[in-house]
């Protein structure tokens, strides 16, 4: 950790403790175990020092100092429950309360609020200040299917501003005007539906009141499993897996596949099936598209086909695409995303073999992930002639219905899938981490390709696993079959990114040729959709390394570790789709994308 | 309050003479000498910043100077927003020269090739002048093979913008709101570059000691407020006006001089100073050891309501605040609809002294000088004019 670094020696609460220097007062007292609050500060994004909640005593200062951003000096003093610090921090509370629309049991923050936890904890409910509500703010935006923002919950921290800019570099959402009309707003205080948002959620997930939260559809969910008309289905992305625990009760990076499952069970789903298939199935009609695509490119010059191939499974990547870089849309694979591919195949191929009409149907996703439901509700999304998806529910949702039907999660006994659609390979799996989808690719292009396994120990691709926000890698082919001998002694390059300020960077690169990829794999969410939207929070690196850690170990304790060789998948073609990019495929599994205004 | 002993009142002519003064003669004696005798004749001459902070400058130029980033800048700013002042406007209208060549001593003196000045909006009406004028001084420093330029940057109309970190941030392109500090403008300032920050009146005082001699300049004032300064008279006075006034005076002497014969209260500083009631005029000497002020001086006569007073300056603050911090975006509106709700008698008159502690509390943990200075205008007025804020 010394790389340079000087160490500084200062005391907190009269406790000497050395650190180097540039770290914050706060980090020092966390290292001491004094707990500071925040409200403005997240791991994740640049200080900001707004709020003010975390101010602590600097001996021989005239005024408090923001903890969060204030660098230790040598021989600092710092005391952080001093009267002072106790009575300016409620304050700072008392006037969040002041201007805030606590109605906290209508709220879907309840319990799970930082402000409230703070307003809790310093006992305020006497406080003295007049009433600031604005009443116009009272209205939520809910013009988008995925977020929902109420600004008479919004306590200015700008978390939202600096994920939507530093981590997003969508920046939807701003600071517009100043004193007693200062807000957070989309351009032109426009409905969110109408702006450059992706609908990722990752503001969301770091909103640390109610202000923004997912549009919550558990009622509607909850009325289609009480109808005995309807068949229910659900399917759970990857990485619902590896994140609906932290939500009841279990630390971050636990599997909870089996538990998971027979919760949704005991909740009253007619058929448990899993994403993981349909992200199986994804690669089998993607790979198939990439060697195509390499193919018309390569071989036959054919102008109109785009490399790089670019992956289209993270609808809040696909949005962003279409309003930052529409001349790329070419480039993006018209696959669907597993989610959208099971939809139209649960109405189609699942009711011919379960005998069911797809009208009664009801189709419901658990994702870890707010842009799926704006995608869900897309007009190219009716293959099957109804909405393929019915109702997209997030992780966080999910957990709330687990609570909401009295079950015990950790006592529960694990359940497997229902069958069809129901069975993955490890492949499947790892979509739900950076990288992932690129490795499940891999694993089966070139074997179909070669006939061989990919050159990695135990099929692991790790020069594209890791959480470095692009990495790019080399893959060389050797020993191509005859029908693919155009590519025997080609090296492929590929990239990845996550989170959409990475993903800008990599296409300002591609497009001005200072790189030249085949195939270029983008997750909208930091992490990937173990970082997504829909998760539980609080997120931070740490719980998103943990996640990933979870997802590698579920794939490496799969039997199948390859899309091309799940039975069910194999099953798929030969009963139903024929092959991959067949004619039915393109009907149910592919689409095309739009471009969109930037403002 | 301080009982140092006051100055006479004194008028003083060093910012806006002309007779002795070619300010480019000034600039071609100095350029003969090092740039640390220039800086060490600025901080032995004692002058403090006249934009309201009073932090010493020739300290400033040396922090600066000891940074070893690239490239170095000096801003001016001409920001002037404070209710009740209007002598920075009346400098660059009158004798921008010397503004001019303090910048260019600055550069010279901490290494800086790019000086630029931060105009309010509302006087875009001198850019014109201003620019034709520059035009000729940049040829002037280029003829003299000074590698230092300035250029004017039109400001947004926003009161903060004058802070300084506020300030960088609107250069930039940003939205007008203050940075954490520390790091300071010396080490991270426009660009996150060091840069020396001056008010348009501290950068005449370096052309003038520069001129005169550090100890030409300590020959007035005290020991704390050393030289003179300009002051912005407004109110109840026959008088209104721009005067230069050696410092250290008391408040009684300045009455003596401006007021109309019924002065109740001064307002020492503008908006964000403090309001000084009859009964210290005499222990209130007008400096650093008393009330400091970047220039304004409001005074109040017996038929002005107090109350109207503190809602005016309130209503300013509500409205003016940056709105990131929330002692301040949230404090402030609390401030003023609390006057107004003792005012009609919603809340007890008890509540003023909630509010004093709010006030305090603001001046406490805000971010910014702004929202740490409404405590001086909100408890000096609520202390000394309870019954006006009442009744
Ligand atoms: C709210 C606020 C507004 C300010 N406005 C001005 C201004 O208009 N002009 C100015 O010179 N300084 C202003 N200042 C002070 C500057 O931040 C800074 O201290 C000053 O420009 C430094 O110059 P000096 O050392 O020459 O005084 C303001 C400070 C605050 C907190
Ligand atoms: S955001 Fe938090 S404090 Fe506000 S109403 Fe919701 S739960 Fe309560
Ligand atoms: S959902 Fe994503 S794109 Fe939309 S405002 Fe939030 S962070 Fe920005
Ligand atoms: S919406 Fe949430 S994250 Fe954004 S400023 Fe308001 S409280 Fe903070
Ligand atoms: S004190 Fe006021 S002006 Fe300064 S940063 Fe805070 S809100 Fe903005
Ligand atoms: S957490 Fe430090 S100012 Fe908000």
């Amino acid at each position: 950790m010394s790389n340079n670094k000087y160490l500084v020696n200062l005391t907190v609460n009269n406790k000497p403790v050395s650190v180097e220097e540039g770290t914050t007062i706060l980090d020092a007292a966390r290292k001491l175990k004094f707990k500071i609050p925040t409200l403005c500060h997240h791991p994740d994004l640049h200080v900001a020092g707004n709020c003010r909640v975390c101010v602590v005593e600097q001996k021989g200062a005239r005024n408090l100092v923001a903890s969060c951003a204030t660098p230790v000096s040598e021989g600092m003093e710092i005391y952080t429950n001093s009267a002072k610090v106790r009575e300016s921090r409620k304050h700072v509370i008392e006037l969040l309360l002041s201007e805030h629309n606590a109605d906290c049991t209508k709220c879907i923050k309840n319990g799970r609020c930082e402000l409230q936890e703070l307003a809790s904890e310093y006992r305020v409910g006497d406080h003295v200040f007049l009433d600031l509500v604005d009443e116009k703010d009272k209205i939520p935006d809910i013009s988008s299917p995925s977020i929902q923002k109420d600004d008479s919950k919004c306590i200015r921290c700008q978390r939202c501003v600096r994920t939507c800019s530093e981590l997003q570099a969508v920046s939807a959402l701003a600071v517009v005007n100043k004193g007693d009309e200062q807000r957070v707003s989309t351009f032109l205080n426009k409905p969110l539906d109408d702006v450059v948002c992706t609908n990722c959620g990752q503001c969301v997930n770091r909103c640390p009141t109610g202000a923004l939260t997912e549009r919550a559809y558990l009622d509607n969910v909850w009325e289609a499993i009480n109808d005995p008309s309807k068949h229910t289905v659900v399917q759970t992305a990857p990485a619902v897996r590896i994140g609906l625990g932290e939500d009841l009760g279990v630390d971050p990076g636990q599997r909870v596949t089996g538990k998971m499952v027979a919760a949704l069970k005991a909740i009253g789903f007619d058929s448990v099936l899993d994403t993981d298939f349909t992200a199986d199935l994804t690669i089998m009609e993607e790979g198939t598209e990439l060697l195509t695509r390499l193919k018309e490119a390569l071989v036959d010059n054919n102008e109109s086909t785009k490399l790089p191939m670019m992956t289209s499974c993270s609808p809040g990547w696909v949005k962003f695409q279409e309003h930052m870089f529409p001349e790329l849309l070419p480039n993006l694979s018209s696959c669907k995303s597993p989610q959208q591919m099971f939809g139209p195949l649960a109405k189609t191929y699942y009711a011919q073999k379960k005998g069911l009409k797809a009208e009664n149907i009801v189709s419901v996703s658990v994702m870890p992930c707010t842009a799926k439901k704006f995608e869900a509700e897309r007009p190219e999304m009716r293959a099957s002639g109804y909405q393929d998806v019915d109702y997209v529910l997030t992780t966080r949702e999910m957990a709330m219905m687990v609570k909401q039907a009295g079950i015990e999660f950790e006592s529960l006994e694990d359940q497997n899938y229902d069958s069809i659609m129901g069975k993955s390979s490890g492949a499947g799996v790892i979509f739900g981490a950076t990288g992932g989808v690129m490795e499940a690719a891999l694993r089966t292009a070139y074997e179909i390709v070669t006939g061989e396994e990919v050159p990695f120990k135990n099929l692991n691709i790790t020069p594209v696993r890791g959480m470095e926000g692009v990495r790019d890698a080399q893959i060389t082919v050797k020993g191509a079959k005859p029908e693919w001998s155009f590519l025997e002694g080609a090296t492929l390059n590929v990239a990845v990114a996550h989170g959409l300020a990475n993903a800008k960077k990599l296409m300002q690169a591609v497009k001005s040729g200072e790189k030249e990829y085949h195939f270029i794999e983008v997750m909208g969410c930091p992490g990937g959709c173990l970082g997504g939207g829909g998760q539980p929070i609080p997120t931070s690196q740490e719980i998103r390394d943990a996640r990933a850690k979870a997802i590698y170990d579920e794939d490496a304790d799969m039997p199948i570790r390859k899309s091309h060789e799940n039975p069910e998948i194999q099953a798929i073609y030969n009963d139903f789709l024929g092959e991959p990019l067949s004619h039915k495929s393109h009907d149910l599994l592919h689409t095309h994308y739009k471009p969109r205004k930037r403002y | 309050m301080e009982t140092a002993e006051a100055k006479n009142f004194k008028k003083v002519d060093i910012i806006f003479e002309c007779q002795d003064c070619k300010p480019i003669e000034v600039l071609d004696t100095n350029l003969e000498r090092k740039p640390d005798d220039i800086i060490l004749d600025i901080i032995d001459s004692g002058l403090k910043g006249r934009g309201g902070a009073g932090f010493p400058t020739g300290l400033k130029w040396k922090f600066t100077k000891n940074e070893t980033a690239e490239p170095k800048y000096v801003i001016c700013n001409a920001d002037e927003g404070e209710p009740g002042t209007f002598k920075d406007r009346e400098i660059l209208d009158r004798v921008p020269e010397k503004v001019f060549v303090g910048m260019a001593l600055c550069g010279y003196s901490i290494g800086a090739k790019e000086g630029i000045i931060y105009l309010r909006g509302e006087y875009n009406f001198l850019l014109k002048d201003l620019n034709k004028k520059l035009e000729k001084f940049n040829k002037q420093l280029k003829d003299r093979n000074l590698d230092f330029s300035i250029s004017i940057k039109s400001g947004s109309g926003a009161y903060i913008c004058g802070e300084e970190s506020a300030l960088f941030e609107s250069m930039e392109g940003k939205r007008g709101e203050p940075r954490n500090k520390p790091p300071y403008p010396t080490t991270e300032g426009y660009n996150f570059k060091p840069t020396v920050i001056n008010n348009v009146e501290t950068l005449v005082y370096t052309t003038m000691i520069c001129n005169l001699g550090p100890d030409k300049f300590k020959e007035l004032g005290t020991k704390d407020s050393r030289g003179s300064k300009v002051f912005s008279v407004s109110g109840d006075t026959p008088i209104a006006g721009i005067y230069e006034l050696e410092l250290g005076m008391s408040l009684s002497t300045f009455v003596e001089e401006f007021g109309d014969g019924d002065t109740k209260s001064v307002q020492v500083g503008g908006a964000s100073g403090h309001c000084v009631p009859r009964k210290y005029f005499e222990d209130t000497i007008i400096g650093f050891e008393g009330i400091p002020t970047g220039g304004s001086m409001m005074i109040f006569n017996s038929t002005r309501s107090m109350y109207n007073v503190l809602h005016d300056y309130l209503e300013f603050f509500t409205e003016e605040s940056c709105g990131q911090c929330t002692p301040c975006r949230v404090g402030c509106q609390q401030l003023l609809k609390g006057i107004e709700a003792v005012k009609r008698g919603e809340r007890k008159p008890s509540y003023l002294d909630d509010l004093k502690k709010l006030a305090s509390n603001m001046n406490l943990s805000a971010k910014c000088g702004l929202g740490q200075s409404v405590a001086n205008p909100f408890n000096s007025i609520v202390d000394n004019f309870r019954e006006e804020i009442i009744y």
